[in-house]
């Protein structure tokens, strides 16, 4: 990465060192992963915390495909009478709500933030800039448990009530008195926990990468990686103090009668949607950055060569993150902003276009004339690039004020977020999980097995998504259960693409538990020379304490 | 205090600072509508400059709380005005149950870009309004449009604006049903 001409020389002695006696004292179990303040174990807990989370709300969409197959209600009636006791319709209409808004929650707040920020952040920032741990290790440890809290308060919510119905989004005046009962409480308090967590997250990555860098690892030789972490700390430090501000004042306009949303008492529910926007644009950014920061490390891994332009990335970064602040209306063309405001917003979204188009061609200039391999890291890094580059097309194409009073609120908005996202940070992730899981768990996976949940996965997910764009332009609204026969082709397709993508999953399962249980061992560096980040320099697994000697970048 | 405690102290700070901004931007919102006429909040006038010759419609919309028993509807629906000039309508509310109650009123114009154009210079909606049991009263409203509306490019094609409220009961009045 970069031109950090790490001496890899200079501290695999102490690599040689921590390996003879096996410095580390490992504490016994239940101290080492219950009271855990080391970042690598953290980072594990958090990983297999997403896993979970992401099976959870991957069965729910699961769910919604399987009802979405057909027009009509097939299947909602007996999956609400699961929870509530007796088939009734409305309640079983109401399910589908709660099941939107716990597919969007958790995939937001608990598989894709955890698994980026606090599982391949907390594992390999600090080792990337050189440092023992993080700044904070105790507090990273009540992150990552206020997390779990938050995700357990979200998993009582549709017992403690009819369910939350609400969207992710929480907007009022729904939130506030259009879903009576306990569950949209314990939503919103789930919400307040997995932000704290985020909150204190964030301040320990800043100190730790202010702080705390081997010497000479000034700020411009770090890796993109934490670049791109140290860019999503601050915007999470921004960004979630709004959301709890804005949830905070739903909470008391459900409880305890204040109207911050509600018109009788002088409030404005749009005020609502311009606070969670505030919060929620930057949020997207949030998802997205560390996983470009992923990208950019694979790919030159892969290339064997340093990344192109390499300050225009981590610049680029830093714009998008500024600039993700001031286009969040975006997101409200259709509460009756005036002209010039919507000629604003979209102008300034259109902006983002260009350092998003930097990073795009940066990664292709760097495979440019590499010596690339496909390794199953690198198949899952083109493949981001390409439908990330997919989602964004469409994304400027909502950016305007004057189409997306056709397209706001239908398919085509679920298929260019489910690009950027489902497609674009999942196949980070999944690009992430491979190139770093020799290193974390000192096993080789299965080459053939990886390969094969990539090309599955993205045939799988391409059938699923793509055809939501048509329905889209069609017009098919989202959030919900039933829909005019018109749209049952493509929808009927989308399910079967959900189908396809499963298998691609089960394969993945197999491969970690199969690399897991019989993978061959790791060596320090598998991927050659073209890996010169530090992690590479540390055996695999690294030690329980690395860099006791700092180690010196020059 | 260690550097890493300072560094960290800082950006809780900031956290901190975000958390009181959200909060602040609920006054800092209504003050802006206020002054920028956003989501279509009138304008208090003085006196009307007087009739330029241009005509606007404006169609009269009330609306009702579910929670306060009144009848509440505007003597005409639509009519067509001077732009410019100073007009007066009356709106018709009725208190349907046996107590007296106290409601108070919101209001906003739409198409929502004319509320820095559309100036009250006097409204029952500047204040609560308590009728006796069964009571029926006549409410004024003094208003004009500012002839800026057809200046601005914005809105010159506007011919008819939609001058709309809601009543809601206030509660320390028990005032809900």
């Amino acid at each position: 990465m970069t031109d950090t001409a790490i001496t890899p020389s200079a501290f695999e002695a102490h690599g040689a060192h921590d390996h003879a006696h096996e410095a580390d004292h490992k504490p016994g179990f239940f101290a080492r992963w219950f009271m855990s303040t080391n970042h690598k174990d953290i980072g594990t807990l958090y990983l297999i915390f997403a896993i979970i989370a992401g099976i959870i709300g991957g069965a729910i969409s699961g769910l919604m495909r399987a009802e979405l197959a057909e027009p009509g209600i097939q299947y909602l009636p007996y999956w609400a009478s699961m929870i509530h006791g007796k088939e009734n319709l409305d309640q079983a209409l109401h399910f589908w709500n709660v099941l939107i808004t716990a597919h969007g929650l958790i995939m937001v707040f608990f598989m894709v933030m955890p698994a980026m920020i606090g599982g391949f952040g907390n594992w390999f920032v600090p080792i990337m800039i050189g440092a023992p741990d993080m700044a904070f290790p105790r507090m990273n440890n009540i992150s990552f448990w206020l997390t779990v809290a938050g995700f357990c308060s979200l998993m009582i919510s549709p017992f403690a009530g009819p369910g939350a119905g609400t969207g992710w989004t929480v907007y009022a005046p729904l939130s506030t008195y259009g879903e009576p009962g306990m569950s949209v409480d314990f939503a919103i308090f789930a919400l307040h926990l997995a932000g704290a967590a985020s909150i204190l997250g964030a301040i320990n990555f800043i100190t730790t990468i202010f702080n705390m860098r081997a010497p000479g690892m000034t700020l411009h030789k770090m890796p993109l990686f934490v670049w791109s972490v140290l860019v999503t700390a601050f915007l999470l430090l921004l960004a979630l103090p709004v959301l709890a501000a804005a949830i905070t004042m739903l909470l008391t306009d459900r409880n305890f009668g204040t109207t911050f949303f509600d018109p009788a008492g002088g409030g404005d529910p749009v005020l609502y949607q311009h606070l969670f926007w505030f919060f929620g644009h930057p949020e997207v950014y949030i998802m997205i950055l560390p996983g470009f920061g992923m990208i950019s490390q694979i790919i030159a891994t892969f290339s064997k060569k340093p990344v192109f332009g390499y300050l225009g990335m981590a610049y680029a970064m830093v714009a998008i993150g500024v600039v993700g602040f001031v286009v969040w209306a975006h997101h409200m063309y259709t509460t009756g902003l005036p002209v010039n405001v919507k000629m604003y917003f979209t102008a300034a979204t259109m902006v983002i276009a260009v350092p998003t188009g930097i990073k795009i061609f940066s990664w292709i200039a760097t495979m440019w004339g590499g010596s690339i391999s496909f390794k199953t890291p690198m198949v899952w890094a083109i493949g981001f690039i390409f439908m990330f580059t997919v989602g964004g097309v469409t994304g400027v194409v909502l950016a305007n004020g004057g189409i997306d009073d056709n397209l706001q609120d239908t398919y085509f908005v679920v298929a260019h977020f489910h690009y950027v996202l489902s497609l674009g940070a999942v196949f980070s992730l999944f690009a992430g999980f491979y190139y770093w899981f020799p290193k974390m768990s000192g096993k080789m996976y299965s080459e053939v097995l990886g390969q094969l949940h990539f090309w599955i996965f993205f045939v799988g997910v391409n059938v699923l998504f793509f055809p939501m764009h048509f329905l889209g332009a069609q017009n098919m609204p989202r959030r919900i259960p039933d829909y005019p026969d018109a749209y049952s082709y493509w929808n009927a397709i989308a399910t079967h693409g959900y189908e396809i993508m499963a298998v691609g999953m089960i394969i993945f399962f197999i491969n970690v538990v199969w690399s897991l249980a019989a993978g061959k061992k790791a060596p320090d560096n598998p991927w050659g020379e073209g890996a010169t980040t530090l992690e590479w320099t540390l055996s695999s697994p690294p030690p329980y304490h690395q860099f006791e000697t700092l180690p010196q970048v020059d | 205090m260690t550097r890493n405690q300072r560094t960290a102290g800082l950006f809780a700070g900031i956290a901190v600072a975000m958390l009181a901004l959200a909060f602040a931007s609920v006054p800092l919102y209504r003050a802006f509508c206020q002054v920028t006429g956003l989501n279509g909040t009138v304008q208090r006038g003085a006196d009307a400059p007087g009739a330029t010759g241009q005509k606007v419609a404006v169609a009269f919309d009330t609306n009702i709380s579910p929670k306060l028993r009144w009848r509440f509807e505007p003597e005409q629906r639509r009519e067509h005005i001077d732009v410019g000039a100073r007009d007066m309508v009356f709106f018709t509310a009725q208190n349907l149950t046996d107590r007296p109650l106290t409601g108070t009123a919101t209001f906003n114009v739409t198409p929502a870009r004319v509320g820095k154009y559309f100036r009250k210079i006097e409204c029952f909606c500047f204040t609560q309004q308590t009728l006796a049991a069964r009571e029926k009263v006549r409410m004024p409203v003094i208003f004009y449009v500012d002839p800026q509306l057809y200046n601005d490019p914005d809105t010159n094609d506007v011919r008819e604006i939609t001058l709309s409220y809601t009543f809601y009961p206030v509660d320390s009045q028990g005032g809900t049903s």
